[in-house]
């Protein structure tokens, strides 16, 4: 068995899975209808081969279990409501899946999944597991839950869809501005989560951050003209392009100025800026077309030094206009310190209200690096002090810690930067 | 004569904690103040919600109708505003639900949260 058959299989099982929450209306029986099908499909398609439409074969199968589970709880619960839904699942069951069938139904799944009136974890549980196929030990493993935490979240959060009605349907253009961000909110965090795991090491987590970028490239393939969706999908490939060149073999940091520009994923920079261009062309801005021009514009530079910090400055402050938050605040600080200089920075700094960013590790060793540059010896080894506090992540303490011996032996940084932080959005 | 609304308030870690036999005796319970208040003619109608998990909270934007809708998930939990009303509403879905309670002033002076009530033929 590959890697890449049991991959498909899954990617393949997300669509089959929108399809049939439709017809039986209950995402549990769904589920267990496709779990069903995949095993199937994983024993039989090794010894016989991928049939032609591996979609079509894999719906065919869950339709049939579906059926067998519904046909079973009507006879057991003998209710009249339950005898005229097998009706009506049957008949749906018997139609044709188009290919547009199959979009509005993942519309559907995607947006009932991430419905607001879930918690933000539990959406994001529910579109990993529903549209990456993720069982509920490895969506345990992204969230450093243990496994039957996260059991007991994805139930309840089941749980609300089916007593609090929340529909299985795409939102009305109308509700779009209530409802587009808390998906895209949803597939930011994954890519995020995969990109700068918050334990262990940078790297080890790009599957996860991958399938983040294919959620991404799904909602611009539904939605090609709502502009965030194609500004996610932007800032999605502009950051992790950036992948292989951040890490050294031991697993030590490596800032975007040391870094071999030449280890970037070229292609899906330039990906990136046409995707952005496209979005800027709707003349709708948002948030995440903002940060994905950030990101397009270190892609595009061709060294460290040639980078329009100036420029970046000035979209992080449009950034704080839609997203006034301390990490963008720490962002901007760090691209104005490279076009404006440290004190300036260090002001911006100062702005924030200080028991918001106590616990942030980047806050400290950002205002670290300030301070050094500001010839604050002193000041600035008691800020990386008060990062280490921070239980950062395994890449990070190592990279803390080593900053802060370069600082205590009178030493700068080689280039004299403070980019660790850029592109770095936590919620 | 005047009608006065009474709201229930319970510890939300017992809402859902309890076995069936401490529920049954709860209804019971619930019941037998049905029974006893019906026949004296005082009660004008109740329901019964749904665990605060179901909740949905809402507040419209601009303090006047027609802004922004921001839905968060849960109950209201901000203890300096207080209840002041409800309306029961029948709708189709949560959706339909909340593009109601979105137009209730309450949404734009302050919040309002949506629950879904126990329909006791359906079970639970």
């Amino acid at each position: 068995m590959t890697d890449s058959l049991e991959q498909m299989i899954r990617h393949e099982g997300g669509r089959v899975l929108a399809t049939l929450v439709r017809l039986t209306g209950d995402i549990t029986i769904a589920e267990d209808a496709v779990q069903d099908a995949v095993i199937e499909a994983l024993q039989r398609w090794p010894r016989v081969g991928i049939p032609d439409n591996p979609a079509a074969w894999l719906t065919t199968v869950a339709r049939n279990r579906a059926l067998d589970v519904l046909r079973r709880e009507a006879k057991r619960t003998a209710k009249e409501t339950d005898a005229r839904l097998l009706g009506d699942v049957t008949l749906a069951m018997r139609e044709h899946t188009s290919d547009s069938m199959v979009r509005d139904d993942l519309l559907r799944l995607i947006f009932t999944c991430c419905h607001p009136a879930l918690s933000f974890e539990a959406r994001t549980a529910l579109a990993l597991r529903t549209l990456c196929g993720m069982n509920t030990g490895e969506i345990a493993a992204v969230f450093l839950v243990p496994e039957p935490t996260m059991g007991q979240r994805i139930s309840r959060a089941k749980k609300k869809i089916a007593m609090a009605h929340i529909p299985y349907r795409v939102p009305a253009d109308h509700e779009l501005p209530d409802r587009l961000p808390s998906v895209l909110g949803v597939i930011h965090a994954v890519v995020t989560a995969g990109h700068h795991p918050p334990e262990g090491l940078l790297g080890s987590r790009d599957d996860l951050a991958a399938e983040g970028v294919r959620l991404a490239r799904l909602m611009h393939d539904l939605m090609p003209d709502e502009p965030e969706c194609t500004g996610l999908l932007a800032l999605s490939l502009a950051s992790t392009a950036r992948r292989n060149a951040r890490i050294n073999a031991d697993g030590d940091v490596i800032l975007m100025a040391d870094q071999d520009r030449s280890m970037w994923k070229h292609g899906e920079i330039t990906e990136a800026t046409t995707l952005l261009d496209q979005a800027i062309h709707l003349r709708r801005p948002g948030p995440f077309q903002v940060q994905a021009a950030v990101a397009c514009l270190h892609g595009l530079a061709p060294t460290f030094a040639e980078t329009d910090w100036a420029q970046i400055a000035s979209l992080y402050q449009t950034l704080e206009r839609f997203t006034p938050t301390p990490v963008v605040r720490v962002n901007r600080s760090v691209a104005v310190a490279e076009s404006a200089g440290p004190a300036a920075a260090l002001a911006l700094l100062d702005e924030i209200e200080p028991t918001t960013v106590h616990r942030w590790h980047l806050y400290w060793s950002t205002r670290g690096e300030l301070l050094q540059r500001l010839g604050r010896t002193t000041d600035a080894l008691d800020a990386f002090d008060r990062a280490a506090d921070c239980s950062p992540s395994e890449s990070d303490r190592r990279f803390l810690t080593k900053r802060r011996g370069q600082i205590a032996r009178g030493r700068a940084h080689p280039s004299d930067e403070l980019s660790p932080l850029v592109d770095r959005h936590p919620r | 004569m005047p009608r006065y609304a009474a709201l229930i308030y319970g510890d939300a870690a017992t809402e859902t904690s309890g076995t069936p036999d401490d529920w049954a005796a709860v209804m019971a319970e619930y019941n037998d103040f049905g029974a006893t208040a019906g026949a004296a003619g005082v009660l004008a109608g109740g329901e019964a919600l749904q665990p605060t998990q179901t909740a949905t909270t809402l507040h419209v934007q601009g303090g006047a109708k027609g802004g922004e809708v921001i839905t968060t998930d849960g109950p209201f939990a901000e203890t300096k505003e207080v209840l002041g009303g409800f309306y029961l509403i029948d709708a189709a879905d949560l959706d339909e639900a909340l593009h109601w309670a979105a137009q209730i002033p309450g949404a734009w002076h302050g919040r309002v949260e949506v629950r879904p009530v126990i329909d006791f033929n359906q079970g639970q």
